[in-house]
């Protein structure tokens, strides 16, 4: 299964297809359940996870709302460092920026380190359109490359592989099989990717967090291999969305304890690579080049949206899509877009805009969990709740649906129409009822008697058996109050 | 102190036993409950799917029912979570019925709230000899953070044995319209919390909201698991039946 961005199909449909798929529901499950038992023991390590978080908030809000202030600082100070740095209103200039680098150094092979952000600008295809080689490093991104598919997880790319799904890809890719031992499949995958640190024309990497203060570049990897993308070859590219900055390294030790802990439960992470300006005269390694392709994409229209604005402060650990009851049933590819779970049901909409994502803050029970999780406070479920209401307010919803909420606040605003309607709700169901369940499954709630037996009415609502109840007041001696 | 019973209009309609049991166990508390006629339903259903003026003409009928109280009591987290989390915002271009608003947030508690915290009665003096495993309904504890409280009513029931949900916090697929709109990714969250509760062996199922109760309780009767499913006031009157009565 494989969902572009020019995917028009509902996440309806999509998710249909995901749940028929047991090998990615178990996948998913395994996974997100241990990813979040880690980050339960990790959080209760460090103590006092309240107020981490909401400093972590207090940060990024303050950041995101002076934005233009810090982000100026972070360009300032990455040029004085020797950085070139690019502008790039959408996908597409920031796709031009790099297309532009590439072909002036006359790149034949990008190696990359896992970034969402490229993911976002379908870098990839870009880059092999015009016959450039690109490998991906990590080895979730190196694993769905293989399987020509998107991430399904902003942490774990291929989180809905089996291993035996993965022992096959990588034994067509290396024509030899290697059976399903972790430590073969990772040699494997090292094997081949150290050929490409070493001949890459090209790095390209993300970027967890820009410093303001000083123009640096910071990476989170657990392999290792951010460093290599960006150490070995002559020129790194960097993209980096334009929220992700923050104002000094006091910062970044707060949201270095965040970020681990919230992704993957771990205390620390195993490389963070702090990188201002290109290779200088004394160094022996790093690239003589360091671009940074600085994207908005939507971004820019969230700023001073009393709504949304919060959104920018996703430090993306995709902690809400390991507690996500939704994201455990239907996996990431259901959403149809780069960002899943529920930072993606509210951020696609957002930066897209597109009539195929309408229906996808829909795709959620607001249970809260995923505020609960987020280690910045993203009220996720408010904004869900909001998307919906701007897709009604818009008539982007369905007719029918329309209509069926103007009859319910027809009905339910008076009193006296509420008890009218509701007997003749009563009578009307005589037909349907057996042993008080109407078990039938037609009519517009076919949705939740296909799978549910749905209560019948009461034959007498409390607010009539309320007129009848004698109330036998126990009086006790103090007053409870 | 004036208290009105906030029924729902789910309980109102499906499940007005719960509302009998509420009255009856607040009648054990020393609290006379009045039920206000005006009140239909508090507009979540609306405004979880987008229509707020929707929401808001109905949710009126619960500013214009409960303005003369003290205190008002519901059998739902969710509902009570919708009060408290949006009706000051969703009332907030009109200086009158916000200053509403803001009271009914202040007064208004989930039931086991209200016991717990506000009549300080933990228990019941009741008795009910079965295993129950108990779901923390979502809104409940992350809208209004009741985690403790029912718990610790349920403790207080004698013969009762408690055998823990697995993964009780996530969310049994009710949110609702959702679970229409979005039926089969909510089935597929139902049949797993009923596999889950019917795994633990208990007999009885409890929980704090008949939103979340209907779907699991629905799920399970489908998929013909024989688990009994009860609010909590229910499965508290019941055991006082049994039992002894009020214990301070």
């Amino acid at each position: 299964m494989s969902a572009g961005a020019k995917d028009k199909t509902s996440v309806i449909e999509r998710s249909h297809a995901a749940l028929q798929d047991d090998f990615l529901r178990a996948a998913v499950r395994f996974t997100t359940d241990r990813l979040k038992d880690r980050k339960h023991g990790a959080t209760e390590e460090l103590g006092r996870w309240e107020e981490w978080r909401e400093q972590g908030r207090e940060i990024r809000a303050h950041t995101v709302s002076h934005l233009d202030y810090y982000l100026r600082q972070f360009v300032d100070n990455a040029r004085c460092a020797g950085a070139e740095i690019h502008f790039a209103a959408d996908a597409q200039e920031a796709s031009a920026a790099v297309l532009g680098i590439v072909h002036e150094k006359q790149a034949q092979l990008v190696a990359k380190s896992k970034s969402m952000v490229s993911e976002e600008i379908h870098i990839n295809r870009r880059l092999e359109e015009q016959n450039v080689r690109v490998v991906e490093t990590d080895l979730g991104e190196y694993i769905i490359q293989l399987a020509n598919e998107m991430p399904s997880h902003i942490i774990i790319p291929a989180i809905h592989k089996t291993r035996e799904q993965i022992k096959d890809l990588f034994t067509r890719d290396g024509g030899q099989n290697l059976g399903t031992d972790t430590k073969a499949l990772v040699a494997f995958a090292r094997r081949k990717l150290r050929e490409t640190f070493l001949t890459a024309d090209i790095g390209m990497t993300g970027c967890n967090f820009g410093i303001a203060e000083s123009g640096s570049v910071v990476l989170f990897t657990n392999e290792g291999n951010a460093d290599m993308v960006s150490a070995l070859p002559k020129t790194h590219i960097v993209v980096m969305g334009m929220e992700r900055v923050l104002p000094t390294f006091a910062d970044l030790e707060v949201m270095a304890n965040l970020l681990p802990r919230s992704a993957t439960g771990q205390k620390v992470i195993t490389y963070m690579s702090v990188i201002t300006g290109p290779r200088r005269a004394q160094e022996r390694c790093g690239p003589e080049e360091l671009h940074v392709v600085i994207l908005d994409n939507g971004r820019s229209s969230q700023l001073g949206d009393a709504e949304f604005q919060d959104v920018l402060n996703c430090i993306r650990c995709g902690a809400c899509l390991n507690v996500c009851p939704v994201y455990r049933h239907i996996g990431g590819h259901a959403y149809g877009s780069v960002y899943p779970g529920p930072i993606g049901a509210v951020l696609t909409p957002l930066l897209l805009q597109g009539e195929e994502f309408v229906d996808l803050p829909s795709a959620s029970s607001l249970c809260g969990a995923c505020y609960e999780a987020c280690p910045v406070k993203i009220p996720l479920d408010d904004m869900l709740v909001a998307l919906r209401r701007r897709a009604a307010e818009s008539q982007r919803t369905k007719r029918g649906e329309r209509a069926a909420w103007r009859s319910y606040a027809i009905a339910f605003a008076k009193p006296g129409r509420y008890r009218l309607v509701t007997r003749m709700a009563r009578l009307a169901q005589t037909p349907l009822v057996h042993d008080g369940y109407i078990e039938s499954t037609w009519g517009p709630l076919m949705g939740w008697t296909s799978s549910r037996h749905a209560p019948a009415l009461a034959p007498e609502s409390f607010r009539d058996r309320f007129l009848r109840m004698k109330q036998d007041v126990r009086t006790i001696k103090s007053d409870p109050q | 102190m004036k208290v009105a019973l906030f029924a729902t209009c789910l309980v109102d309609n499906f499940y007005p036993h719960v509302g009998e049991s509420m009255v009856r166990i607040l009648n054990h508390c020393g609290v006379e409950v009045e039920f206000p006629e005006a009140q239909t339903c508090c507009g979540q259903p609306a405004f979880n799917s987008g229509y707020q003026e929707q929401a808001r003409v109905v949710g009126r009928t619960l500013l214009d029912a409960f303005g003369d109280y003290d205190y008002v009591v519901s059998p739902s987290g969710s509902c009570t979570g919708m009060i408290h989390h949006y009706y000051p915002h969703l009332f907030d271009s009109d200086p009158g019925l916000a200053r509403i608003a803001h009271e009914l947030v202040t007064k208004t508690f989930e039931f086991s709230q209200f016991l717990v915290n506000i009549l300080g009665v933990t228990d019941l003096g009741a008795r009910f000899s079965h295993t129950v495993t108990y779901h923390p309904s979502c809104h409940g504890a992350r809208l209004l953070g009741v985690k403790q409280e029912p718990l610790e009513l349920l403790a207080r029931v004698r013969d009762l044995n408690l055998v823990e949900l697995p993964h009780a916090q996530d969310c049994c697929g009710f949110g609702g319209a959702f679970a229409v709109k979005m039926h089969e990714i909510s089935t597929a969250m139902a049949t797993e919390k009923a596999d889950w509760v019917t795994e633990t062996g208990a007999e009885v199922l409890v929980g704090t909201d008949m939103g979340c109760l209907m779907n699991i309780g629905g799920r399970l009767r489908h998929m013909g698991r024989s688990v009994r499913v009860m609010h909590l006031a229910e499965m508290l009157l019941e055991g006082m039946e049994q039992g002894s009565g009020v214990k301070g």
